[in-house]
């Protein structure tokens, strides 16, 4: 009794515990993240944003959930109905799954696995299929052509995201996305960052960021004027409610992802008295914030891409420059013998 | 093996659509997302204005130009007083033709705010469109303090305007005026300058100086293609050979071109407002002949003659002598015209109403062809579509 309590029972509270330590704020935050959206564009377009219910509307994200909950769920009768509901749920899973190893503090993570950046690279891409099952079972042209236009754009996009990381990773030596923040942490505070040194790789990720999580300039998949809402067109209720979480959720988790990789993580930007006595979380928290604010400056300023001229940016623009750095970043890497010693 | 045949995918692009400005219906037969047919329905906003018009008196039909193109409604009332006033051979006063000049180009400037910001939209820029809905909001106040209503003003009558102008309207146009230059200079830093609009926009649905004119185009249509055609120069009415502007046209006549000039109109709008507050002169703003317009309430009070007209006009309405005509003018979207017949009673025998919209919309499929999805709704929206003249 007392090895089964200690050999299954125990550990599996911990991690559920774990878990719902995680996945609970996480949900409060993609619930905020929704508020805090339109909210800021609200303000960038000379208007108010919700303020009814509740003080400044800080209760609107729970009335919308409600409403959506409270609404029928419809399933189109040509769609096929396993897929279709499927489709939102591995949208939304793989939108959690991903936190697991993301460290929100020195230590503070649920599995400090040694390929961590690889698993996040791993989950995100999958996040396409959620997409295009959706599209395609609808039996829809709308959510079809959406389906389409997102597999290409994540396809492409995936590419020179990856290489971005891999010159990241040359100047870390390792997976670990502990290690990753740790190799962040110099003397010179936020210069240290990778932000700084690589920037220009910085600022394709962003982009890419921006693409994959199919974010405005980039929402062709679910392009207002042109194909409505794409992929969840025949969506209603929760099972579009599942969408919306993910595709919040997956905007919360690229953030961190470039927290990470660029921002130095938890670190604080210098590691003075007042600015090191708030905790690492707080400063990866803010970190996020920083980068889900870029995403809704965004969204308010520019216009859609086309379709090709998306392609034609991943493929001939981005792709030859990551690729360029790569070898440049291990060209001075090797050059200036400052390659990182395995540890 | 039998060979397999292609089908194209056929797409339903509204009437339920967020960019069909409307009730639009384009059947688009696709190849992938290359569009090989673009076959415009309409009609779903018929109203049977014309035949409506035939059953009213000249007075009762002004309202329905209003509910034509509801988003510049005086310029079109303006073109019916035209026509009536032309078979009726009487003469506006001169403020009474500034008052119109002016509130035409309140609509001009009403309109081209709509369709840039709303073609915004569908290239998916979303902030530019609630910017200019501050901006609409003014100049609807100024239609508001002129005549009562906000949108369908029935402001324009045959004789010249239904009332004088508010004392103290004037300075605040004239406030207008200099405070708008700015947020054009916003509007353009959003979207001129934004390589990404420039992508959606440039070299998208080209019509040449020939296409613009064997497809019957007009207004910012015809000028994005580099023909100088304005009706406000070509033909003037009212004072607008008194005032003072310059006709901006393009170059390639793609959609980035037609946005430029409507971008230049407003400036341009905004120089004639100028002009008519300082020119207005002082004086009566309907004809005097009291067979077509109403007396004053004062006079009504002391002359018998007076309350007859009065009761004559708002019963059985003016009579118009039998004649034909057709009358054009250069509303915001081209050239907006009425062929009016009358045959000697208080009642139009036939009014045709020619809608530049509807000339636009049939060069749609010749435009979209060739050009991807996403470039239809650019395109439709640099046409600056509104289904109230299209259906009528």
């Amino acid at each position: 009794m007392v090895e089964f309590w200690e050999g299954y029972a125990l550990p599996t509270i911990m991690i559920v515990a774990q878990i719902m330590v995680i996945v609970g704020p996480l949900l409060i935050a993609v619930a905020y993240l929704t508020l805090a959206e339109r909210k800021v564009i609200g303000a960038m377009q000379l208007r108010k944003g919700p303020n009814v219910v509740g003080p400044f509307g800080a209760l609107q994200p729970f009335a919308d959930a409600v409403k959506l909950m409270m609404k029928e769920t419809i399933l189109p009768s040509g769609s096929n109905k396993i897929i279709f509901i499927m489709a939102p749920m591995l949208t939304f899973i793989l939108s959690l799954v991903a936190w697991a190893v993301i460290p929100f503090g020195e230590g503070l993570v649920v599995s400090d696995i040694n390929v961590g950046i690889l698993y996040l690279f791993a989950i995100s891409s999958l996040g396409v299929y959620g997409v295009i099952m959706a599209g395609w079972a609808s039996n829809s042209k709308y959510p079809f052509i959406g389906a389409l236009r997102s597999a290409a754009q994540m396809v492409s996009y995936e590419v020179s995201m990856g290489l971005v990381i891999i010159t990241v990773l040359l100047c870390v030596g390792s997976l670990n996305l502990s290690d990753i923040v740790m190799a962040q942490k110099g003397d010179y505070g936020l210069l240290n960052w990778y932000a700084f040194p690589l920037l220009p790789m910085f600022v394709i990720f962003f982009i890419s960021i921006l693409a994959e999580t199919n974010r405005s300039p980039f929402d062709l998949p679910e392009g207002e004027s042109e194909i409505v809402a794409g992929f969840m067109v025949e969506y209603s209720s929760m099972s579009f409610a599942l969408f919306f979480l993910g595709e919040y959720a997956n905007m919360i988790l690229m953030s961190a992802m470039a927290a990470i990789l660029f921002l130095g993580g938890w670190l604080p930007p210098l590691d003075i008295a007042p600015l090191n006595w708030i905790p690492g979380p707080v400063w990866f928290s803010l970190k996020i914030a920083m980068v889900l604010f870029c995403f809704l400056w965004v969204r308010a300023t520019f216009p859609r891409f086309r379709y090709d001229q998306l392609m034609r940016l991943g493929w001939k623009v981005f792709l030859p420059f990551s690729l360029l750095w790569v070898f440049l970043t291990a060209g001075v890497l090797v050059t200036f013998d400052l390659l990182p010693v395995a540890q | 093996m039998p060979e397999a045949t292609i089908k194209p995918l056929t797409l339903n692009f509204g009437p339920q659509h967020p960019a069909a400005h409307g009730v639009l219906r384009l059947v688009m037969e696709m190849d992938g997302e290359i569009i090989e047919r673009a076959d415009p329905h309409i009609g779903l906003l018929h109203r049977g204005t014309e035949k409506l018009i035939e059953y009213k008196t000249y007075l009762q039909a002004i309202p329905y130009f209003d509910r034509l193109d509801y988003v510049a409604p005086m310029n079109q009332e303006h073109v019916f007083a035209l026509a009536v006033e032309k078979l009726l051979d009487i003469e506006v006063p001169k403020r009474g033709q500034y008052i119109r000049v002016l509130y035409c180009e309140i609509g001009r400037i009403l309109n081209h705010l709509l369709n840039i910001t709303t073609f915004a939209i569908d290239v998916g820029a979303m902030t530019p469109i609630l910017w200019g809905f501050e901006q609409r909001e003014i100049l609807m106040e100024f239609y508001e303090r002129a005549c009562g209503a906000r949108l369908h003003a029935a402001y324009f009558r045959p004789g010249g305007v239904h009332q004088d102008l508010p004392a103290g309207l004037l300075p605040d146009v004239l406030e207008f005026c200099d405070n708008f230059p700015a947020f054009i200079d916003d509007l353009e830093g959003l979207l001129t300058e934004n390589r990404i609009f420039r992508q959606r926009t440039v070299d998208i649905g080209v019509m040449n100086f020939d296409e613009a004119m064997d497809w019957g185009l007009s207004g910012p249509m015809i000028r994005g293609s580099g023909i100088a055609w304005d009706l406000r120069k070509s033909q003037p009415y009212d004072c607008y050979d008194e005032l003072d502007f310059d006709i901006p046209v393009g170059k390639n006549g793609d959609c980035f071109d037609r946005y430029l000039v409507r971008v230049e109109e407003m400036r341009q709008s905004l120089h004639i407002m100028k002009q008519c507050i300082e020119k207005m002169p002082e004086g009566p703003v309907l004809a005097p002949n009291h067979k077509v317009t109403p007396p004053r309430r004062d006079d009504m009070k002391r002359s018998m003659e007076a309350l007859i007209h009065h009761f004559k006009l708002y019963t059985e309405g003016f009579h118009v002598p039998a004649g034909e005509t057709y009358i054009a003018v250069e509303a915001p979207k081209g050239e907006f015209g009425v062929y009016l017949v009358a045959d000697g009673s208080n009642k139009p025998y036939r009014c045709k109403i020619k809608a530049p919209g509807f000339a636009h919309l049939a060069a749609m499929d010749y435009m979209c062809r060739g050009h991807m999805l996403a470039d239809s709704v650019a395109i439709l929206g640099s046409m600056d579509i509104v289904f109230g003249e299209v259906d009528r």
